[in-house]
Parts: structure tokens; sequence; C-alpha cells
């Protein structure tokens, strides 16, 4: 078998990269889908404000995914599902399996990583306890009740108040389920403003800040839970603990890149995205691989997955077609205030008008400016009246603003004002 | 009546159970849980110690060396995989090295092999990531990781295969002893034995009361641990100990069998024998403490946190005789290194019954060979592309952290040990136990089980009963719906 791209993962940011690619005049694409049909997990986000940005109305996850999908059966890209990619080897073959083909080895002269991002689990946070059934990731609870059509329980708190979480303590509320509380460790909500509106605040759920569940009880199934306040540091303060009888415990605790191939294949890690370090059009350090969409860093909207998609793809297009200029002509540098920033490099020839970055402050700032620099020399800035860490940040810059500083380190930093 | 009835299907169980099944004996076999493994077995470090540490002169020095002597042939004949990967124990100071003198004359004394002293660079040429603090440590070759519950199942289900008759869910409540033997009574009804052997774990002494022998008890010792990703494999190459204080080998970081980062336990003397709960102070000392090995050990990099019980006696050793009830052997007290003991122990406990009077006449039909579940992730494409032209099932990946196939979560469903529950695949196949901790998998495995075993979804168990996943169907879901599904 072989392809000009191969895209692995047939989520959002996998369909666009294909579609961007075809567009831009490659000819043999193929979409490796690790589930039984294209959308990833947009298939279980069934209720509605995908694609604001991008179609400027407010979808279902299924709708957004679907517009895609059509755009794709439109073209002549190859599609096969219910297939696991277990290997890019080095020469950017791409090892898959289902029950079809057995197992198979793919060549392809550019390959687009898709493959999303994984919950955390309670194991990553240390949950003590006992261990019963009823302690679910929230992504989990979300499948088995709009996908599979069944609950996993009934009397519910929700730790961690990430759009997921919110999303859910509204779902199981609708369903019939008595929602305790949403826990949140932070003294700030980790999710967009308008879920904490509709999913907490239209339905009386209360969100305890600066709370963690320091205790899981209950030997078969999940009895309660006990939840504490913490301080500054985080820890939990010793007699603010507080027993609450529930079923279910869900975890929205964050979200990793999933990242296992790209690791395996030798590409280059930001331990910040915990996803490849790319470039303007996304691509990685091994050459002919890009990426894009939740596996290069956790965004909060699908339009902003999108976007990279699309990126990608005319990245992996422009290789194929041997136009692409793969050296570095700037990176970026994550100042004070600033957690990450997508993309860490930059090729000024790749570029036609301006470079968008993507970037998660550490904290919730008010009033504050975002700068970029280089040198010395402030070349662009956004204004908000708050930052915070759960709402990313999307920063653009002409590409005639840094085109004249060749060679040198575009530095974003907060400042107060 | 049966010949032997043998009360617990922990590893010790199982492999007195599959010793006992070279002969020709009716053997029944009584395990509360609803699976084999669920006690100690299936939460302790798995490892096949070298057999020098444990005191001279005691059982647990004499059947610690003998049983890691048995591994490699045993994994020969069962296929539960057993790697030889080699053991430290490493020393800071002058003190550390006097243990570690100590041990190494012990471990000789017990028969250990392959045990060295080695300096420092001896340890970081095998451990690059070792503490550069690092000055002395003891090298066992010998000794090695194995899955400790993947061993008990594939012990068991040998056992089973040769004709022992396993009793899953079935709670031994009281036993009367009589002229010819014992009326062991259980949930499930009454059994009739001429020879009990009560490798119960931590409650070998809630069963031998049962009896009238109150001449021990168990007190459980609990053992935290933390799991790493797959990813931090890298970081250990043999099983590390830190040198020994106040008796016990202390905080260990090794690699499991499939490629973990493992640390722990920890060692609580707690009262309750269903108490297995981990707790924030003791997981966070694990790591602090697991870090004085191999500094570079990355906390957020943990999977999964559990604990185990040992079940642990006053007097420190194994307690393996007969007991002032004729027929009535107890094999209690199987703390560590109960695991690397088990097979010796095995043999040991067939002598005590063939001392006994019990007539042991092999079998002629004995298989000591069990086939294991196909694997595919150890197999070369070829390999696999035959195996699923034979059952397509093989091709689709499931569980995708731990690369398990439909076809593989089927064999489980049906192996000589029925199991119908999610961990019960997971003690089999992996699935579920990888970084995602069954977060992708878990709907996609309900659904299987359903379908192949014909259990609703919403029955489907965790473990026991009372453990379900799910808890209903959503609202009117499915009830209202007239058209096509």
């Amino acid at each position: 078998m072989k392809y000009d791209v191969v895209v692995i993962g047939g989520g959002p940011a996998g369909l666009a990269a294909a579609y961007e690619a075809y567009r831009n005049g490659v000819n043999k694409v193929l979409v490796i889908e690790r589930d039984k049909e294209l959308g990833g997990i947009l298939n279980q986000c069934i209720h509605n404000g995908f694609g604001i940005h991008h179609f400027g109305e407010e979808l279902t996850g299924p709708e957004y995914s679907q517009r895609f999908i059509d755009d794709i059966d439109k073209t002549n890209i190859e599609v096969i599902v219910d297939t696991m990619v277990l290997q890019i080897d080095e020469q950017n073959k791409v090892h898959a399996i289902n029950n079809e083909n057995g197992y198979m080895i793919i060549e392809a002269k550019a390959v687009i990583l898709a493959m999303g991002c994984r919950e955390r689990t309670r194991g990553a946070i240390n949950i003590p306890g006992s261990r019963p059934a009823g302690v679910f990731t929230a992504g989990t609870a979300q499948r088995f009740i709009n996908m599979e059509g069944y609950m996993p329980g009934k009397e519910v708190v929700i730790l961690g108040s990430g759009d997921i979480g919110l999303i859910m303590a509204r779902r199981m509320t609708l369903e019939g389920a008595d929602v305790k509380c949403v826990v949140e460790l932070m003294p700030y909500s980790n999710g967009l403003t308008r879920n904490i509106v509709q999913c907490l605040d239209d339905y009386g759920i209360p969100l305890k800040l600066s709370h963690t569940v320091v205790n899981i009880h209950g030997k078969d199934r999940v009895e309660g839970v006990t939840i504490a306040k913490v301080d500054k540091n985080l820890k939990p303060i010793k007699g603010t603990e507080e027993f609450i009888k529930c079923d279910t415990l869900l975890l929205s605790v964050g979200l990793i890149p999933e990242n296992e191939l790209t690791r395996a294949c030798g590409i280059k890690i930001d331990r910040r995205t915990n996803g490849p370090v790319v470039g303007e059009l996304r691509q990685t350090s091994k050459e002919g691989v890009f990426a894009c969409g939740n596996v290069v860093h956790v965004h909060d909207l699908v339009d902003y997955v999108t976007e990279e998609g699309y990126l990608s793809g005319k990245g992996a297009a422009l290789f194929v077609k041997d136009e692409m200029n793969t050296d570095i002509t700037h990176k970026t540098k994550n100042g004070y205030g600033i957690g990450y920033v997508v993309p860490q490099n930059i090729n000024i020839n790749n570029i036609e008008n301006e470079v968008r970055f993507y970037m998660r402050v550490k904290n919730v700032y008010k009033n504050h400016v975002i700068k970029a620099k280089v040198g010395d020399e402030v070349i662009a800035k956004k204004r908000e009246v708050k930052f915070t860490p759960g709402e990313m940040i999307g920063f653009s810059i002409k590409k005639e603003q840094f085109e004249k500083l060749v060679g040198n380190e575009i530095e974003f930093f907060v400042e107060g004002v | 009546m049966y010949d032997v009835c043998i009360i617990g299907a922990g590893v010790i169980g199982s492999a007195i159970a599959r010793e006992l099944s070279r002969y020709d004996l009716n053997i029944c076999w009584l395990e509360k849980s609803e699976d084999v493994a669920c006690g100690t077995t299936k939460a302790n470090s798995g490892i096949v110690h070298g057999g020098y540490d444990a005191k001279h002169g005691t059982l647990k020095g004499e059947l610690s060396a003998k049983g890691n002597s048995m591994f490699k042939r045993l994994d020969k004949e069962l296929s539960f995989g057993f790697a030889e990967i080699g053991s430290f124990v490493i020393g800071f100071d002058e003190d550390d090295e006097k243990e570690i003198k100590r041990l190494y004359e012990n471990g000789l004394k017990n028969g250990a092999r392959g045990l060295e002293i080695v300096d420092k660079e001896f340890i970081s040429k095998k451990e690059p990531y070792i503490n550069k603090e690092v000055k002395i440590g003891l090298y066992c070759k010998t000794a090695g990781i194995i899955s400790p519950y993947e061993f008990a199942i594939a012990l068991a289900e040998n056992a089973v295969e040769n004709g022992v008759i396993l009793h899953l869910e079935t709670e031994v409540v009281d036993i009367n002893k009589e002229e010819k033997g014992f009326i062991i009574k259980t949930n499930r009804g009454n059994f009739t034995s001429k020879y009990v052997i009560n490798a119960a774990g931590v409650h070998a002494d809630d069963i031998a009361r049962m009896v009238g022998i109150n001449d021990f008890d168990i007190t459980p010792r609990r053992g935290q641990y933390l799991l790493f990703d797959k990813e931090q494999g890298y970081l250990a190459n043999s099983v590390i100990f830190q040198t020994p204080k106040n008796g016990t080998k202390g905080v260990l970081v090794t690699k499991t069998y499939h490629g973990n980062l493992l640390l722990g336990p920890s060692a609580e003397y707690i009262d309750d024998k269903g108490n297995i709960d981990t707790t924030k102070e003791v997981l966070e000392e694990i790591l602090q403490t697991g870090k004085k090995s191999i500094p570079e050990v990355d906390g957020r990099k943990v999977i999964t946190s559990f604990s185990g019980l040992r079940a642990s006696s006053k007097n420190g050793d194994f307690i393996i005789e007969e007991s002032e009830i004729k027929g009535f052997i107890n094999v209690a007290a199987i703390d560590s290194p109960g695991l690397t003991s088990a097979p010796a122990i095995a043999v040991k406990v067939v002598d005590i019954v063939s001392n006994l009077g019990l007539q042991l006449k092999e079998k002629e039909n004995f298989n000591p060979y069990r086939t294991p579940i196909n694997r595919t992730e150890n197999m070369s494409p070829e390999e696999i592309n035959e195996l699923i032209k034979k059952d397509p099932r093989y091709g689709r990946i499931i569980c995708r952290c731990e690369s398990v196939t439909e076809g593989e979560i089927i064999e489980a469903l049906n192996r000589p040990i029925k199991v119908s529950t999610i961990d019960g695949i997971k003690r089999r196949v992996r699935a579920t136990g990888g970084r995602c901790q069954g977060g992708f998998c878990t709907p996609r495995i309900i659904e299987i089980i359903s379908r192949e075993l014909n259990i609703p979804m919403e029955e489907i168990q965790k473990r026991n009963k009372g453990s379900n996943i799910l808890v209903d169907r959503t609202k009117k879901a499915f009830e209202d719906y007239k058209g096509d599904c």
C-alpha cells in the first residue's frame, strides 16, 4: 500500500488535515481511524456549542464532524476504520492492523499524527482510598450515556471543573442522576465560563473551588467520597473533611496528548504541552511527519483543532510536492506567566500572511497584557480583561512584523497594566 | 468423599492444587472469591527472590532458595512468563556494607545461587539511573520477575485441566471433624474430604479456628504500591532493593514483567483483613524512598496505585504442617517471600500428606503443559496474519494501551477457569491495565462479555457481586424507540 499522505486519526483534527492535504493537490490520501466510525470523541459530545468560530453556528459534536465527513466523502480520500496503528518506522512507513487486512505496512511520503488525547486517571492524581467500581473518567461516562445508552451511576460527585466535567454535570442531571457537587482543586475553574453558567448555575449544582477528594469509600461499588478544602499549596486542610454519599465519582482532571506512537519513533516532545515540538505548518522534528489537534496540545475548542488540522494538511501537501522549507528561522520562548506556546518553531518562508500562536497562561491574570518581543523590541500585544489557564489564547503576528528579525527568539510574556 | 479439599485459591492453593493434580486423587478446591488469585496474590511485588535474605534455618530460608530454582522449568511448562532480570541490594554506607555481607553469607547457607558482592561501577553499568551515591551492592543473578496473578492462574488452570474440581464463590463457613474425615460447610452446600489443606491466606487462622485450632493468628501487613507508565520502565533493568532496615526488605524499585515501573511496598500492620485502601501519606513516602534508589522517578507518570495484604504471623516464619487435628494441614502465614516459595511449598505439602498416609499414585495422563492465551503483541507480522486468517478477531485491537485484541479477550473468557468480570480479563490479558486504566476499552469489553456470555450489560461486574460498572439504562433508552436499532 502506497500513499502520499497517511493521516492517523479520524477525529476533527485528522479529518481537517486529510481534506486540506487533498485540497492542496495531494491525490493519494488515507485516513486511519481506530474506532468503528469517523468523528473521534465528537461522536459522544452530543451537546451543542461546537463550531461557533468556524461555522458561526452552534452545532453538536456529531453535526460538526459530519460536515467534515461529508467533505471527505466528495473526494477520493480513502478511509479505513476499526484499524489500529502500531508503529511508524524509520522510513515513515505506517504499521497498522485490522481484522480485514491483517498486519499492514503502509508507505507514506508524509504522515500526519492526529491521535487526540486521553484522560488522566485516578492513579495520576493519587486519590487514596479503596478501589471500588464506580470511579470513571468523565469521558468514559459520557460514552456510556451518550453512545451506549447506559447510566454509570445515580448519585454523583465530579472532581475537576474542566469542560468535560461541567458538561457531564448537566448531562447526568438531565438523565435523572443527583449530581451532588463539582469539586475543583484550584481557586478557579478550568472550564469555559459559558459552561459554568449553562451546566452548573442553571441546575443549582454547587462548584466547590479549592477543594479536592481525599478519600474514596466502598468495597465493591463507591459508597461515598471525602472531600476537603485545600490551602494555598493545594494541600488538604485538616478538619475541613466532609463525607459525601454517592455511588459514582467522575474524574475530569485533565487530558494528556496520546503521543505513544510519536515518542516511539523518536520525535521530540515538549514537556510543557506533552505533545511534539512543532513548526508553523505543524511539522515535527522527524522529516515528513506532521501533527495536529489534541495530540500537539490540548485545545478547548474544536474550532481551533480544525484550524490546526488545516495547517498540518497544508504542510504535508507542501512536503509531498517538495515545496516546503525545512529549516528553522525563529523559535518561541515562554516568558513570565506563559505556560506554553505552540508552535515552538517557525520558518518564515512557509508563511503567507501571519502566524497564529496558541498559548496558555499559568495563572489567572486580570487586566494584564500579553506581549511578544524579539530582543528588546515588542512586536505585538494582546489585552484582555482576564486571562485564565482554562482558556487557550490565540495570538496572531503578521509575517512582516518578524520577517526582518531572522534568527531570533520570540518571547511571549504576561505584564500588568 | 474427596481425598483432599484445598481451601483458598491464591498462589499457594494453586501451586498445591497443581502439584497434587499429578496423582490419582479426588480433589476439591474451594475459593470464596469469583476468581482465583484475588487476595494477596493479586497485589504484591511479583518478584522471584534470590533466596538470600530469609534467615537460614527457617522454612522461609529453605523454601525461597528452592522455589527460586523451580521457576524456569515451571515457565516452560505453564508459559506464564518469567524474566530472570537479577536483583540488587544497594548500600550507601558502612552499615549497609556490613548488612550486605551478612546477607551474602546467609544466602550461601540457604543455597541461593548467583550471588555476588559488587561495586559501584558494576551497579552503574547495569543500572545507569541508580543514585550516584551508591557504594556497594549485593547482586543476585537468579532473581527475577513474574506477574504474580498470571503465575497463579497458570498453575490453577493446569490443576483444573488435570482434574482438580474448583468451586469459585464458595465460602467455607464451618468445618467439622468426623471419624473418616471432614465435613466442610459452605454457602454452596457441604463437602466431605479425608484431608483438608488450609491455604486461606489472611483468613487461614479463621479457617483453622473452625476445627478448633487456636495456636496461631494472622496479622495482615499492608503493602501499598505505585505503578508507573511503561514509558518509565527504562529506569530499572533489575529489581532494586535498598539495604534492609528493621527486618523488612523495604521499598523496591523494579520493572514489572510487562515493562511498567513499580515502587513499593510499605509495611503497615493493620487490624482489618479487608482493608486494602491506599493512603496519601504512605504513597508519598514510597515515592520519596524509591527516589533514593532511582532519583529520576517521575511521580506524574503513575498510572495506578494499589495495596495488598501479607499474611504474617508472630514468629515470622511460614507455618506448613499437620495441625493438632489429624488430617488438617495448615499452610499459613505465607508472607514474603511466599510467591517465590510457592512451588517448593507445594512439594513440601505433598510430602506431608503422603507421610500422613495419603496414597499417591502418579496419573498416567497428567499433562504438565498449559497452552497460553495467544498474545499478538509478542508475534511477528507473519504470525499475526496467520492467526487473523484463522480468526479475524485477532486483528481488532480493543485495549489500545496494552494492544489487546478481541480474539485474546474472547480466549480469556473461555479458559479452563471461566471468568466474566472486567478484572478477570485484566488479570489474563491486561486489557484495562494500561495507561488509560480502561477509560477507552471498558465500554467495548463490557459489550464483548455481554455478547459472548449473554449477560446484560448492566449486570457485568468489575470483580465480585455488587461491583457493577453500570447501574441502569439511560432514561427511557430504547423503550420508546420503535424504529430500527
